[in-house]
């Protein structure tokens, strides 16, 4: 059982990347990797909100929306499925604005180094992809929180390697229309053919 | 008439979404292995950019400015809730290679971004048609990579031989990168070199 779960975590870190093998992210994932810090802190600030809303999308899912979930309230034969897309944005906005507040509150430090990285990770789809993943796959309890831990921390593994490169890049002579993100695609992409490696691991 | 029509074409060439605003890249690099998703992928996107661009147009002047945000994340939502039920409903097969990217327009900066920066501005005539020039930007890009890809790797297109393979008795031999997640990167990185190139001004100097 506690194989199960470490080999999820491990192929959600690595084989299964969100940003280098589904390329979920991307947005965040280009414009936020110029320095090693402020990659950092938004793969942290990811790191947290995955690891929340994913198991609380997977609490609504299977309690309210799934077909026949809300037989427990009485209700037979009901299924809300099709508003999943509409409530799952809605807990991530939601629990992004509960962080928020709490951490403003309770630890101002990490807050102000979070900054305006918190509120954007509303629209970052690496976290509605998670959930989306997690419906998908039919996760239980458990999994889900260990996949969406896994998956921030695979995410965070991504983006602040890519800022370690882009500074060192700084000091290269990138031919004239390739400079800023043409060279951030093509280095993505060969990061990409490294994490492909992992993919040969079985577990 | 001029002004609309240029509404319409600069969003395609010159200001494209995904190669000077590097906007909505995830499921540009994700759909792409293969020409038919990418097609079915760029109608569901133009379809929700127009309607959502059109539909907060119409309202506003009565959004409150600290919940716009939110109010426009409903209406997309909505959208994409049509299109992923119409594509289950009519192209359920594709609708499973699609996976959860269909589900991921809602995340797509350039939904969010053309309402934020357009919509909210402009009448709804305009709207909509900046809605559908994005679109189209989009779906140029996306169909060129899809085509680039599926030609290559796996010599067909649209699931029709193209270029006859080796194991079937031709002589193409497949590039199995091109199937692959990193090919995407490097076709996009490509595109913007020679957009760049052939747009000297959005050249980034360090």
């Amino acid at each position: 059982m506690l194989e199960h779960y470490l080999g999820l975590f491990v192929r959600s870190i690595f084989m299964e990347n969100m940003a280098l093998a589904f390329f979920l992210g991307m947005c965040t994932f280009l414009a936020v990797s110029k320095r090693v810090e402020t990659a950092a802190g938004l793969g942290i600030a990811v790191v947290v909100v995955q690891a929340i809303t994913v198991p609380v999308n997977n609490l609504i899912y299977r309690y309210v929306l799934a077909d026949n979930a809300l037989a427990w309230a009485g209700l037979e034969n009901v299924d809300l499925s099709f508003l999943g897309l509409i409530t799952y944005i809605g807990v991530i906005a939601a629990m992004v604005q509960i962080l928020e507040m709490v951490l403003d509150r309770y630890v101002p430090a990490l807050y102000n180094a979070l900054g305006i990285f918190l509120p954007l990770i509303t629209v970052n789809c690496a976290i509605l992809g998670g959930s989306l993943f997690m419906v998908e796959r039919n996760y239980t309890l458990g999994e889900s929180a260990v996949f969406g831990l896994g998956s921030g921390i695979g995410f965070l593994l991504a983006i602040t390697a890519l800022a370690g490169i882009r500074e060192k890049m700084r000091y290269s002579n990138v031919p004239r229309g390739l400079r800023g993100l043409g060279i951030t695609f093509i280095t993505a992409g060969l990061m990409a053919i490294a994490f492909m490696l992992f993919s040969g691991i079985q577990l | 008439m001029s002004s609309l029509k240029s509404v319409l074409s600069v969003p395609v060439f010159k200001q494209n979404p995904i190669t000077f605003h590097i906007l909505g890249i995830c499921s540009a690099l994700a759909v792409t292995s293969k020409l038919e998703t990418s097609i079915v992928m760029s109608i569901a996107v133009t379809f929700v950019l127009a309607f959502s661009n059109v539909s907060v147009s119409l309202i506003r002047r009565h959004i409150p400015e600290n919940i716009r945000i939110i109010v426009e994340m409903t209406i997309i939502a909505s959208l994409v809730i049509i299109a992923d039920q119409v594509i289950k409903a009519f192209a359920y097969d594709i609708s499973k290679q699609l996976s959860v990217y269909v589900g991921l327009i809602i995340t797509n900066c350039i939904i969010l971004g053309r309402t934020e920066a357009y919509a909210l501005k402009n009448p709804p005539l305009a709207s909509l048609l900046d809605g559908i020039g994005n679109g189209l930007g989009y779906t140029i890009i996306l169909i060129t990579v899809g085509t680039v890809r599926e030609l290559f790797g796996s010599g067909t297109l649209l699931g029709m031989t193209v270029l006859p393979l080796r194991t079937g008795g031709g002589w193409y031999v497949p590039n199995g990168l091109f199937l692959l997640a990193p090919s995407a990167f490097f076709l996009i990185g490509m595109i913007i070199w020679i957009m760049r190139t052939l747009n000297p001004e959005q050249i980034e100097e360090e």
